[in-house]
């Protein structure tokens, strides 16, 4: 077998063994940090100029998008919503309730609907490039701004559903989520920084994808690191660790689309 | 396929260096990688990158399979006059992708 | 040129190192160019000219936090003039399955010998970059690179 680049399978067999062979002691930093201030300079300023981060290739496709009518209601997302102008703010405060639909969406979700109920058109399929494009062009509006998630009753069962999914041992290395996030951050998986888990920059063009990617998508990537069946793509338990991750965030910078390794 | 970001400065004087930077969508996908069946995926790369000014070459930039998926590439060009940059990408599976920007030179 | 600040020269001892363990104990044996290749990829542009340290700015990382996307500038001190530019500027890898990454062709309207690509890098290993001079000189400088791996990558599904 011929790898190259990536290593996918040596690098997930690593995601194990430095964790089982306890890690490095690096002194635990109490503030909140977000994951751009572990990457290193250079990766740093891909994400900080526009003409460089190729997360913009996505905004700029997402721009088309906007304007293009689609579906049997013949409409664009700008006939009804205006200049992307209005969009700011809009993905700071996401994921959040869905009265229609009783329960949280998160912001990818929060599009599709528009697809489907508003243009009625065909929902855009999770991870397309086409749904990723209009979710970071959204997102983009909103770079800059606190992470300000609602404060909405009706989210809080769900948010304390992720608090729940976040502190359980699952997978066949009986970790969790928060045993590396909280009681390991700052030290070292691999070649990898364990970051603090704050979603400040999704959608992210994560070098490891060579390609943008949601939230959801970078979720997945932790369960399968902890030989955890990963949730189907439509499972509530992704929005409701998002919701948590988005709380717990809270007042933090987005910096979407972001860049990271 | 084919859609770049390219940046150049808005205006530049004349006898000046500046920077033009550009972005393409394309996976430079290496053909030494095997896909999920194990057979390894044909090569699909840019090989060529080329910069005209005015309709003079003044870059040009020959690719391999070690350039990272969506090229970025960066150079210089002295501003001579005012007219067009055009910036031309051609590859694997005839991929070909062009984009011409405006240079303003002033004195 | 080279950050060689605490924080990276500290990460880079950290680096774990099971995943060459890992490599070998699954059989994986990546194809790869080897010094003699990339000795004679160099030996192809340069042929019998003197290759000369120097002039020559080589940035890139030396701490890598994932070999698919490297950021590279490679810039060369000289006065890009009619009479004494560089014409041309290689970037050669000692590790990935072949030796040649890049060849830039510029002149004097280039104003600047300066070029930021990103690269890919399969593991760590040295870079070498290679300035032709409108006098017919080589000039070379070389990196370093340390290539971590990325933790918790995708689904296998
Ligand atoms: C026919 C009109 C219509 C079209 C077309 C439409 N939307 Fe909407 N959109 C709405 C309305 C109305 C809402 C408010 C929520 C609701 O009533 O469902 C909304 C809500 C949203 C929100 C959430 C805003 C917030 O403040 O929470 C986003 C994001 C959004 N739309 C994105 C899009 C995108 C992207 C497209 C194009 C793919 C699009 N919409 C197309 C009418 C439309
Ligand atoms: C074995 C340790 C480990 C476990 C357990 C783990 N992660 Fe991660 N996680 C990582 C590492 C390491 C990264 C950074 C990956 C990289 O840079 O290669 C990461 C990245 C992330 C990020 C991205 C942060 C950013 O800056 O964008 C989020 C969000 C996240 N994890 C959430 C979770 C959630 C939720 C769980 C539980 C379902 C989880 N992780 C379980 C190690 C872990």
């Amino acid at each position: 077998m011929i790898g190259w680049p990536p290593f996918g399978l040596a690098a997930r067999i690593l995601c194990a063994c430095c964790v089982l062979v306890a890690p490095l002691a690096v002194a635990q930093d109490t503030a909140r940090r977000s994951g751009y201030q572990d990457m290193g300079r250079s990766l740093q300023a891909m994400q900080d100029d526009d003409m460089a981060n190729p997360a913009m290739l996505w905004v700029q496709e997402g721009a088309a998008l906007w304007t293009r009518r689609a579906g049997s209601a013949d409409k664009s997302c700008a006939d009804c919503h205006g200049d992307v102008g209005g969009m700011a703010g809009v993905a700071a405060r996401y994921p959040a309730f869905a009265a229609g639909l009783g329960r949280p969406v998160d912001l990818e979700q929060r599009i599709n609907l528009c697809r489907t109920d508003k243009q009625k058109a065909d929902a855009l399929a999770d991870e397309s490039r086409e749904l990723l494009a209009l979710a970071a062009y959204v997102a983009r509006q909103s770079r800059g701004r606190p992470i300000a998630p609602p404060d909405d009753a009706r989210l809080q069962p769900f948010i304390a559903a992720g608090d729940a999914l976040y502190r359980r041992r699952q997978g066949q290395l009986n970790l969790s989520c928060a045993q590396c996030h909280d009681d390991n951050a700052g030290r070292k998986l691999g070649g990898a920084t364990i970051p603090q888990a704050h979603p400040t920059g999704y959608p992210i063009y994560r070098l490891e994808w060579q390609g943008l990617g949601s939230l959801k998508r970078r979720l997945r990537n932790c369960l399968v690191g902890m030989r955890a069946e990963a949730y189907g793509y439509d499972a509530p338990e992704y929005v409701a660790l998002e919701l948590f991750l988005l709380s717990r965030a809270r007042g933090m910078t987005l910096e979407s689309p972001a860049v990271r390794p | 396929m084919g859609h770049a970001l390219v940046n150049v400065p808005a205006s530049v004087k004349r006898g000046d260096a500046f920077e033009i930077k550009a972005l393409i969508a394309h996976p430079m996908e290496t053909g030494f990688r095997p896909g999920p069946n194990g057979v390894l995926l044909p090569r699909n790369i840019i090989q060529r990158f080329t910069c005209t000014y005015n309709g003079v070459e003044v870059f040009s930039l020959t690719l391999s399979p070690a350039i990272a998926a969506n090229p970025y590439i960066a150079f210089f060009t002295v501003a001579t006059e005012s007219g067009s940059l055009t910036l031309r990408w051609t590859g694997d599976k005839d991929f070909m992708a062009e984009e011409t920007v405006p240079i303003t030179v002033t004195a | 040129m080279i950050d060689t600040s605490p924080e990276t020269t500290r990460r880079a001892f950290l680096v774990c190192s099971t995943g060459s363990a890992a490599a070998l104990a699954l059989g994986v044996a990546p194809a790869q160019a080897t010094p003699e290749s990339l000795d004679a990829a160099i030996k192809a542009v340069v042929g019998t000219a003197r290759l000369r340290a120097g002039k020559v700015t080589l940035d890139l990382p030396p701490l890598v936090e994932n070999g698919n996307t490297v950021p590279m500038t490679v810039s060369v001190d000289s006065p890009m003039t009619e009479s004494d530019h560089v014409t041309a500027i290689h970037v050669f890898n000692e590790k990935n399955p072949q030796p040649h990454v890049m060849s830039a062709t510029l002149g004097p309207r280039a104003g600047k010998a300066k070029v930021s690509v990103r690269i890919k890098l399969n593991d760590s290993q040295k870079v070498v970059a290679i300035a032709q001079t409108s006098a017919g000189e080589f000039w070379t400088a070389s990196a370093d690179v340390i290539v971590t791996l990325a933790a918790c990558v995708e689904d296998p599904t």
